[in-house]
């Protein structure tokens, strides 16, 4: 089967400076894709190609088996895209934009009625459908862009940043309507907000510096990265200094400690896979600490994704 | 034809959604207005030969605000789409880049053509009061229309190319009408100057436009000014949509 997208050694240069470079990944058919990476990382950049606004100075891309240069029109009957920071019409109501939108995008004459009546209650804006774009808060502007996203009902849907500048309730209901639409499509999906992508999305994609780091599932990534997880260990501080025994357990890679009151707090980092818990308890049963509390903190996606993207290298 | 169709509408909405364009369109009627009632003075007071539609279209009272309209209406073409980010939607929907250019001129020009439809009224009201010829003959009234629609889709194509230049309407303005009057007054250079070279000088009444009209004003209707001004409108176009991509790719 054709994947939806597929990307070869694409490479971007502006005036002197690569903003990807030999980038490859491809989505197949009903994946949501989460496609992570801090500013300027080439998240956009790539985005812009696969929807043949920006032409890439090497490699390819396709959208359903459409070249995205050689056979745009096609490629981009395909999609729907929400740029960055959603632009639009602030002249044009709501439901005009619409079906200017999908009269655009070739919705068929008979059904840009229904069509544009289906986006409007799906994104939630039939009460504003006569209201001026312009006069929009922002969370409904970006409902309008997703709305103009779907509106042609295309197989794939490229969302660049859909949640920035919204506020938490905004965000929520964005989600949601997201989540909603994955069903039955391919989205990908660029973010900031990291928890989403590990409930919304089946693999995630980082980018760092114009270079994938990393293309997974959420699990796979927290399973083999270095920055498996830590644990967290509380014992009462009359007890001996507790570092040099436990940097001793093998899976343990880091100790750091602090004292607050009566009580040691001990951060200790695992090594990837390992699980030196009940070699700790058996540490502590041996020394006799008492032992206030021990927790094993899960890595997030957050940790994988500072871990990547931290460094310069 | 169908995206084209979509595209153009848009572009004429836009036109009209915007105060600029009452704005516009309330001083080219004033200055229209202005511009027949010193046509009609002038033939009263000097007795001269000329007709009305003569005595009209072939003096400054015509060509200042003439000239003046064209970056009025196209400064914010491309200079908005840009600026604002919906270049992006727009380009990144199934259509091609010469339908985008094709409407956006095609736009700017209808919206010309409306400009001068209340002008007609003003030598349609002249005969049926005065009983009097305001043109030599039909043909008069069809040239001098004919040069308005042709300058007008020459010099909107002016406009669009340089709003697709900047993203600052202001900057868009300044040179499409800095453009537009050096063209004009290239024409006048046979006017003003004595030029004795017998080449220089037919080259420049070929592209005077103030030439044109005083020709066309009389009937006197010539192919080759309507070959120029067709021709020079489709190069600007053609640069026109070379720009928009070139500024679209670089973004």
């Amino acid at each position: 089967m054709t994947p939806m997208i597929q990307v070869q050694n694409l490479t971007k240069r502006y005036a002197g400076v690569t903003a990807i470079s030999d980038v490859s990944f491809e989505v197949s058919k009903g994946e949501v894709v989460g496609f992570l990476g801090p500013n300027g990382a080439g998240k956009s950049t790539t985005m812009r190609i696969l929807t043949g606004y920006l032409p890439a100075t090497s490699g390819t891309a396709k959208i359903a088996g459409f070249d995205v240069f050689g056979q745009s029109l096609e490629a981009r009957r395909k999609l729907g895209y929400l740029p960055e920071n959603t632009p639009l019409y602030p002249d044009m109501r709501v439901c005009e934009y619409l079906r200017y939108r999908a009269d655009l995008k070739g919705v068929h004459r008979s059904k840009l009625t229904e069509r544009v009546g289906d986006v409007l209650e799906l994104c939630n804006l039939v009460q504003v459908e006569r209201k001026l774009i312009g006069a929009l808060s922002k969370g409904y502007r970006q409902r309008v862009g997703l709305a103009d996203a779907l509106v042609s009902d295309p197989d794939l849907l490229i969302l660049d940043e859909p949640t920035i500048g919204l506020d938490p309730n905004q965000i929520r209901q964005v989600r949601e309507l997201i989540r909603n639409l994955a069903q039955k499509r391919t989205v990908l999906i660029s973010t900031h907000i990291l928890p989403e992508v590990e409930i919304m999305c089946s693999r995630v994609v980082i980018i760092h510096k114009g270079k994938i780091r990393a293309s997974d599932s959420a699990e796979n990534l927290l399973r083999n990265h270095r920055a498996a997880g830590s644990i967290r260990l509380l014992i009462g501080s009359g007890s001996e200094d507790a570092r040099p025994f436990l940097s001793q357990i093998p899976g343990i890679r880091e100790v750091a400690s602090e004292t607050e009151g009566d009580t040691q707090i001990l951060q200790l980092r695992i090594e990837a896979g390992a699980d030196p818990r009940e070699p700790i308890l058996e540490l502590i049963r041996e020394r006799r600490w008492a032992l206030r509390e021990l927790t094993q903190r899960r890595a997030t996606l957050e940790d994988v994704f500072v871990e990547l993207t931290h460094s310069d290298s | 034809m169908r995206t084209l169709h979509t595209l153009l509408e848009r572009e004429l909405k836009s036109y009209f959604h915007s105060p600029i364009a009452y704005v516009v369109g309330f001083f080219f009627l004033l200055a229209t207005g202005f511009n027949f009632q010193s046509g009609l003075m002038n033939l009263n007071h000097s007795g001269s030969e000329v007709t009305l539609v003569e005595a009209s279209f072939n003096s400054i009272q015509f060509w200042f605000p003439f000239l003046l309209i064209f970056p009025l209406i196209t400064m914010r073409a491309y200079s908005d789409e840009f600026r604002t980010g919906t270049i992006e939607t727009l380009t990144t929907a199934p259509v091609e880049d010469w339908q985008v250019v094709l409407a956006k001129f095609l736009g700017s020009f209808l919206f010309y053509c409306t400009l001068w439809m209340p002008s007609a009224l003003y030598f349609l009201a002249f005969e049926l009061l005065t009983g009097k010829q305001a043109a030599l003959a039909a043909g008069a009234y069809g040239g001098t229309y004919l040069l308005l629609m042709l300058l007008g889709m020459f010099y909107c194509s002016i406009g669009c190319l340089a709003s697709a230049l900047s993203n600052e309407q202001i900057n868009a303005a300044v040179m499409t009408f800095v453009s537009i009057f050096a063209a004009f007054l290239g024409g006048l250079f046979t006017l003003i100057f004595d030029v004795t070279n017998p080449a220089l000088r037919d080259l420049i009444s070929h592209v005077s436009a103030i030439e044109h009209m005083m020709d066309f004003s009389r009937g006197l209707m010539d192919t080759r000014p309507v070959v120029w001004y067709l021709s020079m409108t489709a190069l600007v176009l053609f640069l026109n949509l070379q720009v928009f991509q070139y500024r679209k790719w670089k973004a």
